[in-house]
């Protein structure tokens, strides 16, 4: 398409103002966590670190990154092992309900954080009451698992198409039985798959509030949980800012990783 | 020998197979899961007793009569859908520019590093960017500081900061499918419109638009759905707002009004699911 110089500088300037328009917050936060004022009244008048050094002063942040983990390591090794159970049975065989089930997957992830967290609280309290059992940490791994099932499926199911079954029949043809195929051939193929699907699991379950506020029981705190109670507080509010910060350069880590290891997810598997 | 034998028929048995990788994952998913989704949406004819707090399991429409009958509720729901409405515009506005400007204008070696700073704040923390608007808004935040010499005050916490942020939130998952739309579109049909004697802006309404048009789509099912079923924001940059989303919060937390929040839930669900059928015959839902 001819367009003309005009056009163009129109649309690199416009795209420049979009660029800034999502840095710029991010920026902001970054700056605060340096500034010294509690009200936090801009601009800043002096640059101090004062608040980062707060940080393990603080008796909330450590415990609630701690159970923080503790849900994104459980609820990533579900998601491992259910996704890529349902990415080869996907990719592999032919079944009833075959599209059905690829759908399934995507809702948790789909539908509202709000409707999959009252779901899971209705029904956990449905089973958990008559039994005089409370909501506990274990209850949002499995909140957290449920919706980390679809990163995981995507990636796996992506590489296996990709890879094709020759290997795997080699395999089998040369006298190896179907545990033996899995082992040596076709998890060394899989395997960075599996750790990028497990790595954006991770990112998501460490990101979530939703569905963690529906299914947390009473004392459990993850970090997200943690920001959102504090960050009203004026008091604690500058070491929000510090954990802000500190999580915003954390994320962009993990993801930026995983899209070395995996060529397959081209939008980080979110989309 | 047992471990053999167990292989053997493994091997023999591909039905076997597909069952036991399938077992699992259709109990969580489609039992655990899906039986929670329909636990809820019953417990939306249950009522809570007011004198004791318990949930009373017996069937009545008393929910969705109160739903239906309270103008706040209807008043709730409209403005609900109205930014979920705006989100959507405003999102596709500036998605449009820079999509076209990174697939159409750029060079192909810096399409991956504009696609990477658009993509890369995707990842960072929800809660944090959301928190970062609330930096923005803040009396005595940027916002009022860039307004205050021209003698305007800043829109403080309410329904457009409630927007703005929302929009921001969702931009990348406009931006990713209108780009992939564009990045789909050939050059050719372009250049065959302009030696046709079109303007750029005839190309743009009369070629590109109607390509990239279940693109738009699928992108503004993102920012119409996660716009509705958002409460968080809301209750960062809200101020005292209410959406549906944070109603059916509070009733689950403070009111502690489960089958409430679940009758009210089902506004959402059939609101997206609503878009969903409208927007069906665009074609957009095969690019997922």
């Amino acid at each position: 398409m001819y367009l003309s110089r005009r056009a163009r500088i129109l649309l690199a300037a416009l795209t420049f103002g979009t660029l800034s328009f999502i840095y710029l917050p991010l920026l902001v936060v970054a700056l605060n966590s340096f500034n010294p004022s509690r009200t936090f009244s801009w601009p800043p008048q002096s640059l101090s670190t004062v608040w980062w050094g707060r940080l393990t002063q603080n008796n909330g942040v450590l415990p609630a990154i701690a159970s923080s983990i503790k849900v994104g390591l459980g609820a990533t090794a579900i998601a491992l092992v259910l996704g890529t159970c349902i990415a080869f049975a996907v990719s592999r065989y032919s079944f009833y309900g075959k599209n059905t089930l690829s759908l399934l997957v995507i809702f948790p992830i789909a539908l509202p954080g709000i409707i999959t967290g009252i779901a899971l609280n209705t029904t956990f309290h449905t089973f958990l009451d008559p039994l005089n059992k409370q909501l506990a940490l274990w209850t949002v791994v499995v909140g957290h698992a449920t919706f980390c099932i679809v990163v995981v499926y995507n990636n796996v199911l992506a590489r296996l198409r990709r890879l094709g079954q020759s290997l795997e029949e080699a395999s089998q043809d040369l006298g190896a039985n179907i545990f033996q195929t899995f082992r040596y051939i076709t998890f060394p193929l899989i395997r960075s798959a599996l750790v990028a699907g497990g790595l954006l699991a991770f990112a998501l379950s460490f990101d979530e509030i939703v569905v963690t506020t529906f299914t947390a029981g009473p004392g459990t705190e993850t970090l997200p949980q943690w920001i959102f109670n504090n960050l009203f507080r004026p008091n604690q509010a500058p070491v929000v800012n510090v954990v802000a910060t500190m999580l915003i350069a954390l994320f962009i880590f993990p993801v930026w990783l995983s899209q070395r290891i995996s060529q397959d997810s081209s939008a980080g598997g979110r989309l | 020998m047992r471990s053999n034998r167990f292989n053997t028929w493994l091997y023999r048995h591909k039905g076997a197979r597909a069952a036991l990788l399938l077992a699992l994952p259709v109990l969580w998913l489609a039992v655990a899961y899906l039986g929670s989704l329909a636990v809820m949406l019953v417990s939306s004819l249950w009522s809570v007793d007011s004198f004791t707090g318990n949930t009373v399991h017996s069937f009545s429409f008393s929910n969705f009569h109160t739903l239906l009958t309270q103008r706040v509720y209807s008043t709730i729901a409209i403005r609900s859908i109205g930014v979920a409405i705006a989100v959507t515009v405003i999102d596709g506005l500036l998605a449009i520019p820079i999509a076209l400007f990174i697939a159409k204008v750029l060079k192909p070696r810096f399409r991956s590093v504009v696609i990477a700073l658009v993509l890369v704040p995707l990842w960072a923390s929800y809660l944090v960017k959301t928190y970062a608007w609330r930096s923005m808004f803040a009396d005595g935040g940027v916002i009022s500081w860039v307004l205050k010499p021209f003698g305007i005050h800043g829109p403080g916490f309410g329904l457009t900061a409630t927007t703005i942020t929302l929009a921001y939130l969702w931009l990348p998952y406009m931006i990713l499918p209108i780009y992939a739309g564009m990045d789909r579109l050939p050059n050719t049909l372009l250049e065959a419109s302009s030696d046709l004697g079109a303007s750029a802006r005839r190309t743009f309404t009369s070629i590109i638009l109607p390509m990239i048009y279940p693109a738009i789509i699928a992108g503004s099912i993102f920012t119409f759905s996660l716009s509705l079923g958002d409460y968080i924001v809301v209750k960062i940059v809200g101020g005292t707002t209410q959406l549906v989303a944070n109603v059916i919060a509070d009733n689950v937390g403070t009111a502690g009004n489960l089958p409430f929040a679940a009758a009210m839930a089902i506004l959402p669900i059939t609101a997206i699911l609503g878009y969903l059928f409208i927007v069906r015959r665009s074609g957009a839902l095969e690019n997922f």
